[in-house]
């Protein structure tokens, strides 16, 4: 084996390993963010975060600090926050609406479209200062698919639309559950830190193989509630059939049968009776715009989405959005909002966000037991040198379909991330 | 009857945390009442409505009790082995009352301890609505309203605040 790999891909062998310096090596981590997310389509915000012209939200990506703004002319932009002048944040409230971003330091102001228009004592810089060279700079690439808003620090990327490529039909899967095509980002974020590598929440995020030994509460608690769980068919661990697909550029899914309930649109008795014709309203108006084959796809079927390398679309018990960014090589920052239809009524709106509840967020019944897990396993990292390796060879034997809980979309993450890691 | 006065407000509210600190969380439920609710509101939206906004924690009286079911299995990960916690609570005032019930709040300094290196404070405010019965104080609602910008390195709150 050769012990400088960082992954080990043997299909023909049926062998694959991660090296788990992967996960603790900092100099691993200054190559990542170098090769993966100063060249990858990072998310940044929803368009629904900023609906008026002036709207702002800060925000870190990268690394880097940054405004998401509506424009005069009602576009979304991005801004890196930092002063033309002398560097300082041009904006230090978390959201707001600003006629114009001045920076406290020494007064420079510009405007909501990123143009530097006062700058005290002008008149002692010499005749070649020009205020158009000093607009708030952008990243190299911004663009948006269906309000999801990504930022490209590599200006010779692919376009965001061939870079998502199957990642595509997950998300048009999520917006569809709005009849106007249009989904919003509810208040209310849930911000948190792991003492984990942040890769180890990309796996973490659609690994079903962890469901019946980690969240053994949460099954018990739906099974206490009243909610079906049939003993797992020949082969499975989980009640309903499930499996992991990639969908190119290292994204990947697992794509699963519900069982566990959807505001759009799967009544379960945790929703309480009062709710019933909500959802079976929702769900008619799902058939009367989709048709029956497709409403029954959106909302018979519940998706946990990677779009690699650090956003999660958890399409399950509701909507969830979650973005990560590493902050050293054993501790991420993790940003977690809950989305969901536009036109969606107060009371369709409260089943969403008690049913999020019920599994998500650092106070609910299953995430606190993640993260417990993603920190464990990097508190046992500190043995890497003497097991150097992590196996991860669920589903290799098996040709054709594979499960949500074999390993085949999680290898996808690794396969991809060494492949950018390795390209100069 | 007499006003309620803030001695037996802080009476009761130490003898939740004494519970709460000892991990009595069945007799801990005993306080609540049958329609109670407890809250936690995301930080970026300290004072909102969890029908319409995310909260960290909104439980009803059904969750609250599945919530400790949950907590009493050594199964609940996050909490096995259980934190110790020890609580502050200090500011008590009494804003509103009548013969039925009291608003209360409070500040609180709740250190949980975990593993042997870390000290999680999580410090804010406790709102709550008491009701007066012939056997003294049940909760109705009990808010805890986190300072910190983001729960950030406090990660989750897996235990009751």
């Amino acid at each position: 084996m050769n012990q400088d790999a960082w992954v080990i891909n043997q299909p023909q062998a049926m062998h694959f390993a991660v090296n788990r310096a992967t996960l603790v090596d900092p100099q691993i981590l200054e190559l990542e963010r170098r090769r993966i997310f100063d060249r990858c389509w990072i998310y940044v915000g929803h368009e629904s975060e900023v609906r008026e012209p002036g709207d702002f939200r800060t925000r870190t990506i990268c690394g880097r600090p940054v405004i998401l703004c509506r424009d005069s002319r009602n576009a979304v932009r991005v801004y890196l926050n930092t002063c033309r002048h002398r560097g300082s944040l041009v904006c230090r409230e978390a959201e707001g609406n600003a006629r114009h971003f001045t920076c406290f330091y020494h007064g420079w102001t510009y405007d909501r479209d990123g143009a530097l228009y006062a700058v005290p004592g002008q008149s002692a810089y010499p005749p070649n200062f020009d205020r158009a060279q000093f607009a708030l700079k952008e990243p190299p690439r911004v663009a948006s698919y269906r309000g999801f808003v990504f930022l490209n620090f590599d200006a010779g990327a692919m376009a965001l639309d061939d870079y998502l490529a199957g990642a595509k039909e997950y998300i048009d899967l999520i917006v569809d559950q709005s009849p106007s095509g249009e989904m919003e980002v509810i208040p209310g974020a849930q911000e948190y830190d792991i003492r984990a590598n942040w890769k180890l929440l990309a796996e973490n995020s659609f690994d079903d193989y962890h469901l019946p030994a980690t969240h053994a509460t949460w099954l018990d608690y739906l099974k206490n509630s009243g909610v079906e769980m049939k003993r797992p068919e020949k082969g499975h661990l989980l009640p309903a059939h499930g499996v992991g697909k990639v969908l190119g550029n290292g994204h990947a899914v697992i794509d699963n049968i519900n069982f566990r309930g959807r505001p759009v649109a799967r009544w379960i008795p945790i929703y309480g009776e009062a709710a019933k014709p909500e959802i079976e309203r929702i769900r008619a108006e799902l058939v009367t715009r989709l048709g029956e084959a497709r409403a029954a796809r959106v909302a018979d079927t519940n998706r946990n989405l990677l779009v690699f390398p650090n956003l999660m679309l958890n399409d399950g018990s509701s909507v969830t959005i979650r973005a990560f960014h590493p902050v050293t090589v054993d501790r991420m920052q993790v940003r977690a909002c809950a989305l969901g239809p536009k036109e969606e009524t107060p009371v369709a709106r409260a089943v969403r966000l008690d049913s999020f509840l019920t599994f998500y967020g650092p106070g609910g019944f299953a995430t606190p037991d993640d993260i417990e897990a993603l920190e464990s396993v990097q508190a046992g990292m500190a043995s890497y040198r003497e097991i150097p390796w992590s196996v991860m060879t669920r589903g290799m034997a098996k040709d054709g379909e594979q499960l949500n809980t074999d390993e085949r979309h999680l290898r996808e993450f690794w396969i991809q991330w060494d492949k950018l890691m390795r390209a100069q | 009857m007499p006003p309620v006065t803030r001695q037996q407000v802080e009476d009761f509210l130490y003898a939740e945390a004494a519970l709460l600190d000892a991990w009595k969380l069945d007799e801990w439920l005993t306080l609540l009442s049958d329609d109670a609710v407890y809250r936690v509101p995301s930080n970026d939206r300290p004072l909102s409505d969890p029908k319409d906004t995310l909260f960290t924690i909104a439980d009803d009286i059904h969750r609250i009790r599945a919530r400790i079911t949950r907590l009493n299995d050594k199964a609940a990960h996050a909490e096995f082995p259980r934190s110790r916690t020890r609580r502050m609570i200090s500011n008590v005032r009494i804003l509103a009352q009548n013969e039925l019930t009291v608003i209360v709040e409070a500040n609180f300094i709740v250190h949980r301890f975990r593993r042997n290196e870390s000290i999680y404070p999580f410090v804010g405010q406790y709102r709550y609505t008491l009701r007066i019965t012939g056997d003294g104080f049940r909760i109705a609602s009990r808010e805890a309203i986190i300072d910190a910008i983001e729960l950030g390195s406090l990660a989750s709150v897996s235990f009751i605040l």
